[in-house]
């Protein structure tokens, strides 16, 4: 009976000390924001939406290596000798056309690894993070700052390049499988010389202009 | 004063009808929108507090549009008559109810000698209808949650009504409206009200008995367990959707009022104003009356944004081994001390 | 006892399916329960919707630093734990010395990690049997934690801030008052939680002698952690195997006693997750002392990682137990196989164990206090 009443005076107890608390805080101040209309400051790096500054990229595809989900996709043009694409603002040359340099932030996992790899640091967190899309293709964002005309035409004037530097290359493989035929040969004759030089030196000397 | 209905008009009886009911619909958008406040400022939160302007005051009205549109689904395999009528049910049990409750010093609905017995006896069929929804939904949670509520109710209106009678053991009328009047007056040590609460110590404890067992009637925290979310996902209510959740809502509040009021009426001197003569008439006793209700549930969603629940086990021992003995015991003591003072 | 009982006098028990879309399973677990009126005679967990094969996956990366952010997403509610978990057992492979600075910013970040995700586990348990608003409180608690880890890390849930050999980026100047801050605001917190929560008589009441989980028994299982502690046997990573330089900490492991009912119950779990958000508080307070100020966050090692040839396993103290990982190296620079021993896994096998002849609502209890988290449960 006793230890009932001594039971039903602890509960009791608890019961208002918990009460107690709560009408604490009920008259204390709320801790929320009321989000639309207020909005809370974020530090400047967090990590809510990846950002290129194009112009700083060397296209180096190291961001897209480390990226464990590959969500990151360059397409990179080899510019021609003609042009020059200048220098990034941390004095890198640029040797590249970003055809494509899209990030689809759907499947990005915000990890940051991308960020770190980057030698000229142009690709970046920046702390915005209302960009609900309906339609998920919407969220794949296109960084690349080239027309399609354009696009076009560089890849047109590259490949021309390339197929020029294949051909000269091809000249020049040429050319040094001649040479190196040719030197062969001069060198056979000379060993042939040397052999039959001891016999017969002057025999081996109308050969030398033959074709 | 006595009415018979067969006496009164057809157009009496509407208007006598309508009154509780705009009470009822106009406190329970008010309620669940202050429950949802008063949960929100105890969590350092806010609530709702965008529709309507000043603190989202129109929130429970788009709720109630809201459900209004939502789609009526009835679980295919669900007694589909059973299933669409215990919500209207539970709330004409808890809306009859009402008839006997003296809002004011001048009005009452119905005012019959046995008003305490009437309102018991139809509150009693809120149990009915929890377990025809949780046996109709087919659904072995509701099921669970319709037997766990059948079993709380039935249990604890033993206590409820053993407190009431220590009232009654008091006043010796079963007239909810006598009861008021005979708590008029402002005479216990000069200036305390005539209240029954401050009448008799032993009616203190017979007034924390009452309110322990009414939170389990009503279903309240730390006794909600017919519906407890995090145990059996909504209880009796689990398959309901759309407006005939919303019954069950509204009854729910109705039912909370209603025992709020009730114990107002028994232990806080009803409609009267605590200042004697001061402030009282037809309004102000409504005004009070109303006050004295709400300040009950008030402490009713302060008790639930604080406690957790009790187990099914627990609730019933809090019951049978310990309300219900000390009740009666109480209810002895009142009647002693009454004989002696 | 409730029987129900047929025509022809058998038992007619019911089957029940919680989850994976109850509240309070704890994200999207499936208990099949066997049920004789409200008491269970039956449980089955079963296990994998969260499945993201992240071991495969591990294995399928070319370099072992691509892996870190896969192991912040297996137990998402203390990513830095196992973060921390991994570097050490690379680290470990590699042989390799890490900045004192970068050691100490670790720890403190792992310890507030602790506090984070116990927060996290009482709230819910709390939540679980029907106390909505301590979990709330609670949770500004958490997000402090998680504003100071924003400022560090720039995430607040998924930081990928530890990386082999350092740390991904310095923390800010104010990192150390901010956390001295913390700890000054949280310890009046926990007494709070005390009266709101802990010593609330019907709180013990339904979680004394609920699920009581015998030492024997649990040992027996692999359990560990708070899991372990609270069945009263003192085993702590940080102190019986030390890792890091938890060496350098004074501090002690709490340990249930069976204060309110039986030795190893529900409430002792919890109050021993309670006990050790103060213990972690102190580590903080060391570690908040002995950090020095300058310092490279980063050990010079070679771009790409190759451990040696061979296996090792590494084991760290998680907030939810033993975290280990097993990691094979073909001297390639993508790992041939990393194995995670996730506790939460160990724990959730042990359910049938503790749990038959309980109430449902007692389920509900048992699964909060053995603290799951099912992306690390199926990984
Ligand atoms: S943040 Fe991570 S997932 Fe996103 S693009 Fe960068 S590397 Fe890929
Ligand atoms: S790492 Fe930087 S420079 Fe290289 S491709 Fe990516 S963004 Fe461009």
């Amino acid at each position: 009976m006793v230890s009932a009443f001594k039971n039903s005076w602890i509960t009791f107890k608890s019961i208002f000390t918990g009460m107690g608390v709560t009408i604490r805080h009920f008259f204390g101040p709320s801790v929320t924001l009321q989000y639309p209309d207020e909005r809370a400051v974020l530090p400047k790096d967090t990590r809510a939406k990846l950002y290129v500054n194009i112009d700083d990229c060397i296209g180096c595809n190291l961001c897209a290596r480390a990226c464990p989900v590959n969500c990151i996709d360059i397409e990179t043009v080899v510019a021609t000798s003609d042009v020059d694409l200048g220098k990034t603002s941390t004095g890198n040359p640029k040797r590249f056309w970003l055809t494509r340099f899209d990030i689809d932030m759907a499947k990005c996992m915000y990890c940051d690894l991308c960020v770190h790899p980057c030698p000229t640091f142009c690709i970046y967190m920046v702390p915005e993070y209302e960009y609900s899309e309906y339609d998920r293709t919407n969220l794949i964002y296109h960084f690349s700052n080239l027309e399609p005309a354009m696009v076009a035409e560089v890849k047109e004037k590259a490949e021309k390049e390339a197929a020029e530097k294949q051909r000269q290359r091809e000249e020049m493989m040429r050319k040094k499988a001649e040479e190196a035929k040719i030197k062969q040969m001069e060198a056979k004759k000379k060993a042939e010389e040397n052999n039959s030089g001891e016999n017969d030196a002057q025999s081996s000397k109308p050969e030398n202009g033959d074709p | 004063m006595t009415h018979y209905i067969l006496n009164i008009s057809p157009v009496a009886i509407l208007v006598h009808a309508a009154i509780p009911l705009t009470i009822i619909l106009v406190y329970a958008l008010v309620a669940i929108w202050a429950e949802r406040k008063v949960a929100g400022f105890i969590q350092d939160r806010l609530g709702p507090m965008r529709v309507g302007g000043w603190h989202g005051w129109a929130q429970s009205i788009a709720d109630l549009l809201k459900l209004i549109q939502k789609e009526d689904i009835i679980p295919t395999d669900a007694s589909r008559f059973l299933f669409k009528f215990a919500p209207f049910m539970m709330f004409a049990a808890s809306y009859a109810a009402f008839a006997v409750i003296p809002f004011s010093s001048s009005y009452i609905g119905s005012n019959i000698n046995i008003g305490v017995f009437y309102l018991l006896a139809v509150t009693s069929v809120l149990t009915l209808s929890i377990i025809m929804a949780g046996w109709a939904s087919n659904n072995k949670w509701s099921l669970l949650g319709g037997m766990r509520s059948a079993a709380q109710m039935v249990s604890y209106e033993i206590p409820t009504i053993a407190t009431v009678l220590t009232v009654i053991v008091v006043t010796g009328s079963l007239n909810l409206m006598t009861i008021t009047e005979m708590q008029s007056g402002n005479d216990i040590l000069g200036f305390l009200p005539n209240w029954f609460i401050f009448q008799n110590p032993f009616l203190i404890v017979a007034f924390v008995i009452f309110f322990i067992s009414i939170l389990a009637e009503s279903h309240r925290v730390p006794f909600d367990l017919p519906e407890s979310e995090s145990e059996l996902v909504a209880g009796y209510q689990t398959e309901y959707s759309g407006m005939r959740w919303a019954m069950f809502m509204l009854a729910e509040y109705a039912d909370m009022l209603l025992l709020s009021l009730l114990g107002a009426t028994l232990f806080f001197g009803g409609w009267n104003s605590p200042f004697g003569d001061f402030m009282s008439g037809p309004f102000w006793s409504f005004f009070w009356f109303m006050l004295k209700g709400l300040l009950l549930v008030f402490v009713m969603m302060w008790i639930r944004w604080t406690l957790p629940r009790y187990r099914v086990d627990q609730l019933m021992h809090i019951c049978w081994s310990i309300l219900i003995p000390l009740s009666f015991i109480n209810l002895v003591l009142v009647a002693l001390w009454e004989v002696i003072f | 006892m409730i029987e129900a009982i047929t025509e022809n006098g058998e038992r007619r028990e019911m089957t029940i399916n919680m989850g994976p879309q109850h509240p309070s399973t704890h994200g999207v677990l499936r208990l099949e329960l066997v049920l004789d009126g409200e008491v269970i005679t039956r449980v089955k967990p079963h296990i994998g919707y969260l499945h993201r094969c992240f071991e495969k996956y591990a294995e399928k990366m070319d370099d072992y630093a691509k892996v870190i952010p896969y192991t912040d997403r297996m137990d998402y509610v203390s990513a830095m734990n196992q973060e921390h978990g991994y570097v050490v057992a690379i680290e470990r492979m590699l042989e390799l010395e890490v900045p004192e600075r970068v050691e100490y910013i670790r720890v403190i970040m792992a310890e507030l990690q602790r506090i984070a995700s116990h927060l996290l586990g009482i709230g819910a348990f709390g939540l679980d049997l029907g106390a909505f608003t301590p979990f709330l409180y609670l949770f500004t608690e958490r997000e402090k934690i998680l504003d100071i880890f924003e400022k560090a890390s720039g995430a607040r849930l998924l930081y990928n801030y530890m990386a082999v050999a350092g740390l991904m980026r310095d923390v800010h100047p104010e990192f150390k008052e901010e956390v001295s801050d913390f700890v000054k605001t949280f310890r009046p917190k926990i007494k709070e939680l005390d009266d709101l929560l802990s010593y609330n008589q019907i709180f013990i009441k339904r979680t004394a002698n609920i699920g009581v989980l015998p030492d024997k028994v649990a040992l027996n299982y692999a359990a560990s952690g708070p899991v372990l502690r609270g069945s009263g046997v003192k085993w702590d990573l940080r102190k019986n195997d030390p890792y890091s330089i938890y060496d350098r900490f004074e501090f002690e492991i709490p340990v249930g006693s069976g204060e309110m009912g039986t030795l190893g119950d529900c409430w002792d779990r919890y109050i021993v997750r309670v006990r050790e958000m103060e213990q972690s508080l102190r580590i903080i307070e060391q570690a908040v002392d002995g950090m020095p100020d300058e310092g490279d966050v980063m050990a010079a090692i070679p771009k790409r990682i190759r451990p040696k040839e061979g296996e090792l396993y590494a084991r760290t103290e998680s907030p939810r137990g033993e975290l280990g990982y097993y990691i094979v190296s073909d001297k390639s620079a993508s790992p041939f196989r990393v194995k995670a021993r996730a506790p939460s896994f160990v724990h959730l096998s042990m359910l049938p164990a503790i749990s038959s002849g309980a109430l449902i609502a007692d389920m509900v209890a048992i699964v909060g206090s053995i603290d799951i988290v099912l992306g690390e449960v199926d990984r």
